[in-house]
């Protein structure tokens, strides 16, 4: 603290100045949801910033508690509400490992294809909040609604929903493609590469975006394992660990693609990397189009399943990251327990380190990089 | 990092392309765009001649909103012919996640098409059973494949044996 008998001037080197503890949110749009961020400013710069989340709980493990296994798939949806298909996806493989339920070849290629398709919307929505938080208000953003809603187009054919899908069975999917679905999806993946190459053209020149992202809050690698980060951050930080390569599940296996991993770990590899991996998956839509076997989509499966007593956890490579489920059956018709392992959670832990020492404008593109979705982090 | 000023002049060029492209958006309440055939809307489409009243679309709602009293009809053999004096349906809380129409064993129930049901009160919300029957027959594919190999598209009426599997 400043003594009384000195004044305190701007001109005077050894001025002092108290912390000011300034609330990021609730009710802030660059929280994306509702999320709070307690920061501590020293001027512009940030001297401690501590999440305060739980906003948005609604349960979900508990409600699962008293649902039964197939019902449970409803509240998936609403975890991580930008990328619907990939929760459902993970928690019918829970359900499914504890059950010992075969999925059909075709429904497994519809599962690769739908998720690869949301993660495709998942990342554009990324892309798009963060280039917002930068300042360029919703122009790109809407570049990128734009062809997320033709990816919503594509799933309300298959499953009549637009973002809550339930699309995913235990034992399958509930539907099988609609008449007209394979011009649709073409002619969708032939425009989106042109629409890639016009958003690198927008976004990778960009000299703004490049002076507010490369090089701010670098990861590095170690840290990032330490604090269980995954997903495209984890990929950003130099460590090529990707489920779908490395514990391939349903057909990735037969899947051709690359999973874009770039060293520096700083905001700019962050949505580097993100912009690359929307490219893979369109490859890998593309691929499963052409590849699609006949036969049926689901397998006879009870809809009051009563898997036998047991317990499992399976993940997936989700959107945001690991998304796995631990599932703990009594052999009755509802999960006894039902755990989520959240990415958007995990990856918040490095929030803290990565924004001290940085100034408050950062803070928001840090946080954007790191692509929470509330939904996920308060369950 | 290239010449200042490059980047910001290509991206400006992008935008200048704009100029010969058609509009992506609708404007919404004048221009309606069309759903494909297996929209779920907030409205259910039921053919009381198919319902038995076995309530197994009410055991596989999630949140348990469907509410069904049902009476044996007088001078009919036990167990085969029951009337359905209740069929609530309480859609201020429904998630239109279609699993009571999954389940319904006889393609009963099926997803409306309609979205624009607002209302002033949550009383109002309530889908009854004389709503149920009053409401146009136009069901949407959701769940019933045997209508999409029919061609129907979810914008015509169908009769109600029309609606039913080809078995029946
Ligand atoms: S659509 Fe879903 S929430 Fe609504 S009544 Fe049917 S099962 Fe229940
Ligand atoms: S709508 Fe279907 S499930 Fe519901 S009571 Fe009637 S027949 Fe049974």
């Amino acid at each position: 603290m400043q003594s009384p008998n000195q004044p305190n001037t701007v001109d005077s080197p050894d001025y002092d100045i108290e912390p000011v503890l300034l609330n990021l949110g609730p009710q802030h749009p660059s929280t994306h949801g509702v999320f709070r961020i307690r920061t501590l400013l020293d001027g512009e710069e940030v001297v401690d910033v501590e999440p305060v989340f739980g906003y948005l709980h609604r349960g979900s493990s508990k409600l699962a508690e008293e649902r039964s296994y197939t019902q449970v798939i409803t509240l998936t949806d609403r975890l991580d509400y930008l990328s619907g298909m990939t929760n459902n996806l993970a928690y019918v493989r829970a359900v499914e490992a504890l059950a010992g339920v075969e999925v059909p070849e075709r429904a497994q290629y519809l599962r690769v294809m739908t998720a690869e398709l949301m993660r495709i919307a998942s990342h554009l929505m990324a892309m798009g909040f963060l280039i917002n938080d930068l300042g360029a208000w919703v122009t790109p953003l809407m570049h990128m609604f734009r062809e997320r809603e033709k990816v919503l187009d594509l799933f309300e054919m298959i499953c009549g929903a637009r973002i809550t899908f339930s699309y995913m069975r235990i034992g399958g999917v509930s539907h099988d493609l609609p008449p007209g679905f394979d011009a649709a999806v073409n002619g969708f993946l032939d425009d989106f590469e042109e629409r890639v190459a016009e958003y690198e053209k927008l976004l990778l020149e960009n000299e703004i975006l490049v002076s507010r992202m490369k090089g701010i809050a670098q990861l590095t690698g170690e840290r990032a394992i330490e604090c269980s980060v995954t997903g495209p951050n984890l990929r950003a930080s130099g460590v090529n660990f990707d489920l779908r390569k490395q514990a391939p599940y349903e057909v990735y296996d037969r899947m051709n693609f690359d999973v874009p991993v770039t060293q520096n770990g700083d905001n700019w590899d962050r949505m580097w990397v993100r912009l690359q991996e929307m490219k893979e998956s369109a490859k890998m839509v593309r691929q499963c189009m052409a590849d699609l076997p006949d036969g049926i989509t689901r397998t006879e499966a009870d809809f009051f399943i009563r898997p036998p007593v047991g317990e499992v956890y399976s993940a997936i490579e989700a959107t945001k990251g690991e998304l796995g489920f631990y599932l703990v059956s009594d052999g009755t018709i509802a999960p006894y327990r039902c755990g989520i392992r959240a990415p958007s959670f995990i990856n918040l832990t490095v929030l803290r380190e990565l924004c001290i020492g940085w100034k408050l404008a950062d803070l928001i593109v840090n946080f954007g990089t790191l692509d929470i979705n509330v939904g996920e982090v308060d369950r | 990092m290239a010449l200042f000023g490059t980047g910001a002049i290509k991206g400006l060029m992008v935008t200048l392309g704009y100029i010969r492209r058609k509009p992506f958006t609708t404007q919404y309440p004048e221009d309606k765009l069309e759903q494909s055939p297996r929209f779920r809307g907030n409205t259910f489409v039921w053919y009381e001649e198919r319902c038995t009243g076995c309530a197994t679309c009410a055991k596989g709602c999630p949140l348990g909103i469907i509410r069904i009293v049902t009476h044996p009809e007088p001078h009919s053999q036990v167990g085969s012919d029951y009337h359905v004096d209740v069929f609530d349906i309480d859609t201020g809380r429904c998630m239109f996640c279609a699993l009571c129409v999954e389940v319904c064993p006889y393609d009963a129930l099926h997803m409306g098409g309609d979205f624009e049901q607002a209302s002033y009160g949550r009383e109002d919300m309530v889908i009854s059973v004389e709503d149920l029957k009053a409401m146009p027959k136009k069901p949407r594919t959701q769940f019933r494949p045997q209508m999409e190999m029919i061609g129907h598209d979810g914008k015509d009426e169908l009769e109600e044996h029309e609606a039913g599997r080809w078995s029946l």
